[in-house]
């Protein structure tokens, strides 16, 4: 694919050093929570100089006057500077922001009205099942077109968990036996990190996925090759690993369209190879894959698929087919 | 005197060694206990915080592995809210609201000793599931269907929810025990505008103790049920609904937020004015403002809920709740802040400590009012930056005024000052490390570092806030050692206090330190807001002529109207028991069986706490001893 050489250096550019912020916003969602974000940060810093001016002051008076008696006057501005200091001002500045903030919200909800294309993401322990409306389904990426609002349904198929992806757009939770739906938008072509926020069990911290927008065209490109079934590999080994992938335990859990492994316990591979992380933490890379299957409790302790069970050859030969699977 | 003061404590003397130990009644011995054993569970809780941010120092460590690592962060939230903070509040209001109030005891002083073996019991009890490694490992909040028995096997979630429904009969009697003690047993005169703002403090906690704990209960019965005898209340394949869990525990939970920091606020309101050597100004603003907040409280939970996809009406009258709550908050900061202002600062390890409290409470503050709004609050919910916050209020806003509490009372409570310069040093260590500890998880939770995560990969700008974070965590814990250290060399061999080493001005200081079983020599009659400033009358206790009552007839204290204080009875107060500890002994009993499945023995350990209740209750004499 002409597109993955690409992501593969977006994904070098993402491990020198490039935090998914929510203040560097890729997207009208996320640009929403910037725009609340500064004014908030503005008024919180005023509230706390004033605070800490107030605090300073009344240190600096106790270290210029040594009197330490009792001082029983009443101030008569006490009460007065509390009504306006803590109860009108306050209340017209909460006001304001709540507003604002009501106006964001009614934002984020109308901008996805219009979302035409349609993307179920399914939450599991510990990974994310994505399928599109032509029927293709991935996993732990999610790929969307420029420009406009993807609409997604979020379902969860054990435990609760929460989307998100910063630079993109607020979180929303998956939750059993309902549908949550939410959008994404990109402006511009590019790999965002996602994450599960909401605390789902032992492998919480390692449930991560990416969002890889496309221009239009290229989008609708990788849609219409993702729904493709899996070839038949040209090269003997592979063709050698995809016999033992069917007998082996990989095809009890794992579906390869277009072959007899239909199994949906754990990702679908189809075009396994075309994606760039294996299992959402580790660049699909042949050693990292080697080191996966070998024993996926190294990298993810606690997932539910098991050491191979293969013999070294063996292995190598499903690896083969793995990168086989474009 | 001398005749009145041998009587009393001939009448208020308790039996020596270990039936004394196990049948005391004394509300300050109790406090005590609260308090020492709270500091325990908080060093342990510590511990835990430590090991944590050891692990998230830099990215992928391996030192501690998932499991661990998840039971570790569970167990420090529910120490920290239910074993540390609740309880060594209580103490404090255990040892310090009948003093403040010129009672001789609680109202109900064997549900006062109950309640407290009941939480050392519901403390052992949790903390009994590190020995099988099976501690609570779904957090403090527990949510569903996660905590089911599908996704949690073992006894981890049974240890998490039977230990919090023992530990809320402590709690709720406990609760009870203040509301009935401050309407009704303080000092004559003491009239509704009198009423020191920390007993305030303790009342707002107490009723919103009654009203939201039976929630957490009930939760956690439900739960209970549906692991162990195949009910669907959670599950939403038979039915039942996940949300149902999360609405029932924040109505409890975001309450308790404010249970821990109403008498916080309290407890500074109580050292303001005596270190800046004023009264407060706008107490009736700040009394209002804890009330207000323990009301509107109670209508913010849903804030919690903001990321689940409920319907935006909904979504919008939370968030306007939850500007509001901001508020009364503010108006008591203003109002420390010109008290402050106005006064004439003592500036030693209390006022140190408060002034701390204030500027790092109000980091906690403004950040909090962001999650009021609401995509604000969708964006960073679940992130470090609420991490950051939470922490900023509750350490911030509870822990600071216990440490400032700790030197102010401290000399109260053990007849000896702490030493000043363990106190100042331990306040720079704790200030500068809790600021480097959590200052930098605001920037890596906008950086977009989810919470509740046992690794994170390297190369996402995360690793120099968490690495900052984790060094502030130790010097933050060195700064708490400090404290200890200087409580133990000064209770034993630090200056004699006297009675009032601050010249504070309310009735605490009238007594001696610590003060005698019976407190005051007289149960005073109380002519001013601020007692002690106005009433040289109330030195070495007040003469019958100035109003003091001695009652020195027999184990009685006055009981006076809601408002007025106007004296309605002499009280008995119940004599020593053991009766409460056999009862906390058979209801531990009965929790383990329950936990283990073996409800033969809970059947009898049943029976045997309703022959405790029946040794408790049995009539001796006339009068009834509750």
């Amino acid at each position: 694919m002409a597109g993955s050489t690409s992501f593969f250096a977006l994904a070098l550019v993402s491990c020198a050093g490039d935090p998914p912020s929510i203040l560097e916003p890729a997207g009208p969602g996320a640009r929403s929570v910037e725009r609340l974000w500064w004014p908030m940060l503005w008024i919180s810093t005023a509230v706390f100089l004033v605070v800490a001016g107030m605090l300073v002051a009344a240190v600096v008076r106790a270290k210029r006057d040594p009197d330490r008696s009792l001082d029983r006057r009443e101030i008569g501005w006490g009460e007065p500077f509390i009504a306006v200091a803590g109860v009108f001002l306050p209340f017209v500045i909460l006001a304001g922001v709540y507003v604002f903030s009501l106006q964001e919200m009614n934002e984020l909800a109308n901008r996805g009205k219009g979302a035409a294309t349609n993307i179920e993401v399914i939450a599991h322990n510990w990974w994310w099942e994505v399928r599109y409306e032509n029927s293709a389904v991935s996993a732990n990426e999610i790929h969307i077109p420029t420009g406009r609002p993807i609409r997604l349904e979020l379902t969860s198929a054990d435990v609760i968990h929460s989307f998100w992806v910063p630079e993109l757009q607020v979180k929303t939770d998956h939750i059993p036996g309902r549908t949550n739906h939410m959008w994404l938008q990109a402006d511009e072509p590019g790999r965002y990190r996602g994450q599960c926020a909401e605390y789902c069990g032992l492998q919480h911290a390692n449930m991560i996925f990416y969002v890889i927008a496309h221009e239009p065209q290229e989008f609708e490109r990788w849609l219409a090759h993702e729904v493709e079934p899996a070839g038949l590999p040209e090269e003997a080994e592979a063709q050698a690993g995809a016999a033992i992938f069917m007998e082996s335990s990989c095809a009890g859990c794992h579906a390869v369209r277009g072959t007899q492994a239909a199994a949906n316990l754990g990702p679908d591979l189809t075009h396994f190879s075309t994606r760039t992380t294996i299992a959402g933490v580790l660049p699909n890379a042949r050693s990292n894959l080697h080191l996966f299957v070998r024993d996926p409790h190294g990298i993810k302790p606690g997932v539910a698929m098991p050491p191979t069970e293969l013999d070294a050859d063996e292995l190598d030969a499903v690896l083969d087919y793995l990168e086989a699977l474009d | 005197m001398a005749t009145i003061a041998q009587r009393l404590g001939a009448i208020w003397s308790e039996s020596p060694g270990l039936v004394g130990f196990i049948s005391t009644v004394d509300h300050k011995r109790i406090g005590l206990r609260y308090f020492y054993t709270g500091v325990i569970f908080f060093i342990l809780g510590g511990l835990e915080a430590l090991l944590i941010r050891v692990q998230l120092a830099q990215a992928r460590l391996e030192i501690l592995d998932p499991e661990a690592y998840n039971q570790l962060f569970s167990m420090h939230g529910i120490t920290m809210m239910f074993l540390f903070a609740m309880p060594v509040l209580s103490g404090f209001g255990n040892y310090f609201v009948p003093l403040m109030i010129g009672a001789r005891d609680m109202a109900f002083p064997r549900l006062n000793a109950f309640g407290y073996w009941i939480f050392l019991a519901g403390g052992i009890f949790m903390y009994s599931a590190f020995l099988t490694g099976s501690a609570p490992n779904d957090g403090w909040f527990n949510y569903l269907p996660l905590g089911d028995a599908d996704f949690s096997p073992g006894l981890n979630i049974d240890y998490y929810a039977l230990g919090l429904i023992f530990l809320g009969i402590s709690t709720t009697g406990g609760a009870i025990n203040f509301i009935v003690t401050i309407l009704k047993m303080r000092a004559p005169g003491m009239t509704v505008n009198r009423i020191p703002i920390f007993v305030w403090g303790e009342l707002a906690m107490a009723f919103q103790i009654v009203f939201a704990l039976p929630l957490l209960t009930l939760a956690c019965v439900l739960l209970f049920l549906q692991r162990r005898f195949g009910f669907h209340f959670f599950d939403a394949s038979a039915g039942g609904d996940p949300l149902l869990w999360q609405h029932l525990f924040w109505i409890f939970g975001h309450p308790e937020v404010y249970i821990v920091v109403l008498p916080a606020f309290g407890i500074a309101s109580a050292i303001i004015p005596t270190h800046a050597r004023r009264p407060m100004v706008g107490y009736t603003y700040i009394v209002l403002a804890e009330l207000a907040t323990a009301l509107i409280g109670f209508g913010v939970w849903v804030h919690h809920m903001f990321a689940t996809g409920l319907p935006q009406m909904t979504m919008a009258f939370i968030s306007a709740a939850s500007f509001m709550v901001a508020i009364p908050s503010g108006v008591q900061v203003f109002a420390w802040l010109a008290t402050l202002v106005t006064g004439r600062l003592v500036l030693r390890t209390p006022m140190l400590y408060i002034l701390g409290f204030v500027a790092t409470f109000v980091i906690g503050g403004v950040t909090g009012v962001m999650f009021s709004a609401i995509p604000f609050d969708q964006a960073t919910t679940d992130s470090m930056f609420v991490v950051a916050h939470l922490h900023y209020v509750l350490v911030g806003g509870a822990v600071f005024p216990m440490f400032a509490a700790i030197y102010h009372w401290g000399p109260k409570m053990t007849g000896r000052m702490l030493d000043e310069r363990f106190g100042k040093l331990s306040f720079w260590l704790v200030f500068f490390g809790f600021n480097l500890n959590m200052f930098p998880l605001h920037i890596s939770g906008l950086l977009g570092q989810p919470r509740r995560t046992y690794t994170y990969e390297p190369g996402l700008g995360w690793d120099i806030h968490n690495l900052i974070s984790t060094l502030g965590a130790f010097m933050l814990g060195i700064g708490v050692l400090v404290v200890i250290v200087d409580w133990i060399r000064s209770s034993r061999r630090g200056l004699l206090a006297g009675d009032d080493p601050w010249h504070g001005e309310t009735l605490e200081w009238a007594t001696s330190s610590p003060p005698p079983h019976y407190n005051f020599l007289t149960v005073p009659t109380v002519r001013s807001k601020e007692p002690n400033w106005d009433q040289p009358d109330l030195k070495g206790g007040q003469a019958p002529k100035d109003g003091g009552h001695p009652l020195d007839g027999g184990h009685t204290t006055l009981s006076t109207s809601m408002l007025d204080a106007t004296p309605q009875a002499v009280v008995h107060m119940p004599h020593e028991s053991p009766w409460p500890f056999y009862l906390s002994v058979a209801l531990f009993v009965l929790f383990f069986a329950f936990l283990l499945d073996a409800y033969l023995v809970a059947a009898v350990a049943g029976l045997a706490s309703m022959g405790a209740l029946m040794g408790w209750f049995w009539p001796r004499g006339e009068t009834q001893e509750t």
